[in-house]
């Protein structure tokens, strides 16, 4: 059976390739918007948040945990709507353009 | 089948999408649809994990999640577009002081493995390091600090030194035996890691900030990975290295577009000596727009260097209107354009696009440089930084940064809103110059005004 250290270090390779990949071949006008998108992707810290959160015993623990909440969750719905405001602005001007 | 089984396969969908919206981001046909995708398997994680079992203080959880969750929505709805930068600087931070706070409940609870304690140690120095340097970017984009690097003397070895201290500590965290239990080495580990973060980032200037930014965000990336592996949670460990691995490359994408090495943004302000008040010679001339109408209709060569300020007053369509009319005479009317124009990289050249200004117009800055000191009139389009013959001048804190040479031509007239300084906060030397002179007001007005008396001419 393959060691749990060669299975993460399979996942690390592969995943950076794959940031890599997506990145590589962008056009420079969504450089920012790919930024602030990624920014959302890692709130996916919410759900460690929520799971180190669901399992503190302490009231410290709990205390901790409930700011990583707070702090996840802000990072995923803030980074969603700055992602979709800035993408938006670069679809307005498409659409004014139709119509113009 | 255990009812631990269907999270595995919910989150390894959740991931898929997250590479798929990952990649549709980076075309610019798809790239709306790419959020919605991303966040369509955000929601599918986090709803997924409240029905873990064995999870308690759920009423906690949910109050946690309406706070942030709320706070989050409310404020990036309401600011406006010019704040967006410092916006994704402070969301980063959140998400990386939530990975250093995981990491602190995870180093509570007694963790008898060692490697489990130094994956958490790694994700608490990152977050720790990330949430504190995007505070100070934060505050230096809000302009509630001041902008220019903050330096003081011996601040490269200080800087180290705490550095080094942080590790110590982590490693008295990860091997408490060590100690003999003198002291707890936890709160303090945090505390170093966390000054650490600040002391890195006081001394780089604000121009610089989208690429602290954007480094920071592949911080948090990995932050959120190392604590995915003392979780065991692999949505996080692959989210995370995707966002590490992303955003490192476009944190050198984006120096790449400065001229600068990653380096230098984070160790150049390091001993350099502060500029000591350079006076700005000359004077601020306002200029009307039928003036500079007549100038245009009989210059033989127009440059119009467009910047941010072009986009915030949506001014765009008149900027292409004028070049219809100027092109229309026979002037020759071309675009310069510099690589971080904007605020986001390429963010002229999607708005000139759209406004319908032929390609051929449009020149980047290697391209039109040397053609400045043969040009009658260049129009500076709410464009500030990347025009400011202060770059040029060891010391200055934009130095280096290569610009374009629009203070070359016979006149520059610069459109501008009022009398404020750039991105940096630097003072443009090029205002106060012999050649330039100043039409205040909004670029979207101001440039309709200068079409009309173009007609009338």
């Amino acid at each position: 059976m393959i060691s749990e250290f060669w299975i993460a270090l399979y996942i690390v390779v592969i995943a950076s390739l794959a940031g890599y990949e997506v990145i590589t071949r962008v056009p420079v006008m969504l450089h920012t918007p790919l930024m602030s998108g990624s920014n959302f992707i890692h709130g996916v810290v919410l759900v460690g948040a929520m799971i180190a959160l669901g399992y503190a015993t302490t009231p410290l623990e709990q205390a901790i945990g409930f700011i990583a909440a707070v702090m996840g969750a802000l990072n995923v719905t803030g980074g969603y709507v700055v992602t979709e405001r800035i993408l938006q602005m670069f679809e307005k001007n498409k659409s004014r353009k139709k119509g113009a | 089948m255990n009812m631990l089984d269907i999270f595995d396969p919910i989150y390894i969908i959740a991931v898929f999408f997250f590479i798929i919206g990952l990649h549709r981001m980076s075309h610019p046909l798809t790239a709306r649809s790419g959020i919605v995708w991303a966040g369509g398997a955000m929601f599918l994680a986090i709803v997924v994990t409240f029905f873990m079992p064995g999870m308690r203080n759920l009423p906690l959880m949910a109050i946690a999640m309406v706070i942030g969750g709320g706070l989050g929505w409310f404020a990036a709805k309401k600011v406006a577009m010019t704040d967006m930068p410092q916006m994704v600087a402070i969301y980063n931070g959140m998400g990386g002081g939530s990975a250093g706070a995981i990491a602190a409940v995870e180093l509570l609870g007694s963790t008898s493995n060692p490697s489990l304690a130094a994956l958490s140690v790694a994700g608490a120095m990152i977050g720790g390091i990330s949430i504190a340097g995007s505070v100070v970017a934060f505050l230096k984009l809000q302009g509630w600090i001041k902008q220019r690097p903050i330096t003081y003397p011996f601040q490269q070895p200080v800087n180290i030194l705490v550095l080094i201290i942080a590790f110590v500590m982590g490693a008295f965290v990860i091997d408490p035996s060590i100690l003999h239990g003198s002291f707890q080495p936890l709160l303090p580990f945090f505390v170093f890691a966390i000054g650490y973060g600040f002391l890195m980032t006081l001394p780089i200037g604000g121009a610089d900030m989208p690429v602290v930014i954007s480094l920071f965000n592949a911080l948090t990336g990995l932050a959120v990975a190392m604590d995915g592996f003392a979780l065991e949670n692999f949505a996080m460990v692959i989210a995370g290295t995707l966002v590490g691995a992303a955003g490192s490359m476009l944190t050198l994408i984006m120096a790449k577009a400065m001229n600068r090495s990653v380096f230098s943004i984070l160790f150049g302000a390091f001993g350099a000596k502060e500029e000591e008040g350079v006076s700005v010679t000359g004077s601020l001339k306002p200029i009307g727009a039928d003036d500079v109408a007549v100038m245009l209709a009989y210059a033989n060569s127009v440059i119009i260097a467009p910047g941010y300020g072009m986009a915030v007053a949506q001014a765009q369509q008149k900027v292409k209107e004028l070049t219809d009319q100027l092109a229309s005479r026979g002037v020759s009317v071309k675009f310069a354009i510099h690589p971080v124009a904007g605020r986001m990289p390429g963010h002229m050249n999607v708005l000139l696009a759209e406004a319908g200004v032929p390609y051929d117009r449009l020149f980047d800055r290697d391209e039109i440089n040397q053609e400045f000191p043969n040009t009658d009139v260049v129009l500076v389009i709410g464009a500030n930084d990347v025009v400011n013959p202060a770059a040029r001048r060891q010391g200055s804190p934009l130095y280096g940064m290569p610009i374009l040479d629009v203070d070359k031509a016979k006149n520059v007239i610069v459109l501008k809103r009022g009398q404020g300084k750039g991105f940096s906060g630097i003072e443009n030397e090029l205002f106060y110059a012999d050649n330039a002179k100043m039409l205040y007001g909004d670029a979207q007005e101001t440039v309709g005004r200068l079409v009309q008396s173009l007609k009338k001419l």
